[in-house]
């Protein structure tokens, strides 16, 4: 096990604490939109992409359609497409193992193994995806066996840990000053299409404020 | 029977969207310009997810309970506070501002 591997995983475990709230919601959530309880934790399990589980799982559990409701979780995936392009040149092997590796990459773990020059250290994420893993699936096993008798999550204010989550790995990055007008651009570009896209499409377009970073 | 052919194809496009720029990228050294660009993704992508799921509900813009649990968390992640405490305690001004209206 590498020295950045274990920093990984350190590094993961407040988040996985974080993440263990926010999926405990969602296992009340799935649960109350008509899922079984196996069917939520197995979701946590395979999907492991906090955002797209919520949007999926509110469509279907409205009667929208498989489609829809797959469609709309992969478009707040599709952030994930910018920051596997941007590790891509940091991890290492062929195809098979580099795909692999791809899977590792969550927010937090992605933020945290950014070394502010374009690169990325991959065993430090490795290793803090572990940690948010299992914080992650057993939050849902929790939330999904409350279930009913939790009531609306959004009741005890559950749902602001996601932009809490999100915030706190921003504000690392914005001591840097030369990623805070980036970050207010990106930060606008996305409300202002928030009326008028699907969700997850503000956040992907936000990505072209990055482009900024051409004319440096 | 949805549910699960549901389950099944988002973890198939998910692990897709995941694999697709470590495959097709590969290994290959990016031209210094696209570095400069990739280097200022994290915090444009993190600040459209933190306002996104602070001030959106769908496809409608609003300000709610959940915008003062945030910016009592702004504070305290400006002061250092540890991230658990900061956590618990937007939930806990989000839930009593919930109860009081």
């Amino acid at each position: 096990m590498s020295e950045s591997f274990r920093r990984g995983l350190r590094a993961g475990v407040p988040f996985s604490f974080v993440g263990f709230l926010l999926a405990m919601s969602f296992g009340v959530l799935a649960v109350q939109a008509g899922f079984s309880a196996v069917q939520a934790i197995v979701m946590s399990a395979v999907v492991h992409a906090g955002s797209a589980q919520f949007a999926a799982t509110a469509i279907l559990g409205a009667g929208g359609g498989v489609v829809p409701s797959v469609l709309a979780g992969s478009l707040m995936n599709a952030r994930f497409l910018a920051m596997g392009i941007a590790v891509a040149p940091s991890l290492g092997g062929g195809p098979g193992r580099r795909a692999l590796q791809g899977q590792t990459v969550v927010d937090p773990s992605w933020a945290l193994a950014n070394n502010g020059d374009g690169s990325f250290d991959r065993h430090l994420m490795m290793g803090a995806t572990v940690p948010q893993y299992v914080g992650w699936v057993s939050g849902t096993v929790a939330g999904a066996f409350l279930g009913d008798v939790a009531g609306d999550p959004g009741r005890f204010g559950l749902d602001v840990v996601f932009p809490v989550f999100f915030l706190a790995l921003l504000a690392a990055e914005l001591r840097d000053p030369r990623s805070r007008g980036v970050a207010l651009a990106g930060a606008l570009i996305a409300l202002a299409l928030v009326p008028f896209t699907p969700p997850g499409v503000p956040v992907l377009a936000a990505g072209t404020a990055a482009l900024v970073g051409l004319a440096r | 029977m949805t549910a699960w052919l549901m389950i099944s194809a988002l973890a198939v496009t998910t692990a897709l969207i995941k694999a697709f720029g470590p495959v097709l990228v590969g290994g290959r050294e990016l031209p210094p310009t696209a570095v400069k660009v990739i280097a200022l993704l994290p915090p444009v992508l993190l600040a459209a997810l933190v306002v996104t799921s602070t001030l959106s509900e769908g496809q409608r813009l609003q300000v709610d309970a959940s915008a003062a649990g945030v910016a009592v968390a702004a504070v305290m992640i400006w002061r250092r506070l540890p991230l658990l405490v900061v956590v618990l305690t937007a939930v806990a001004v989000t839930a009593t501002l919930r109860a009081l209206t």
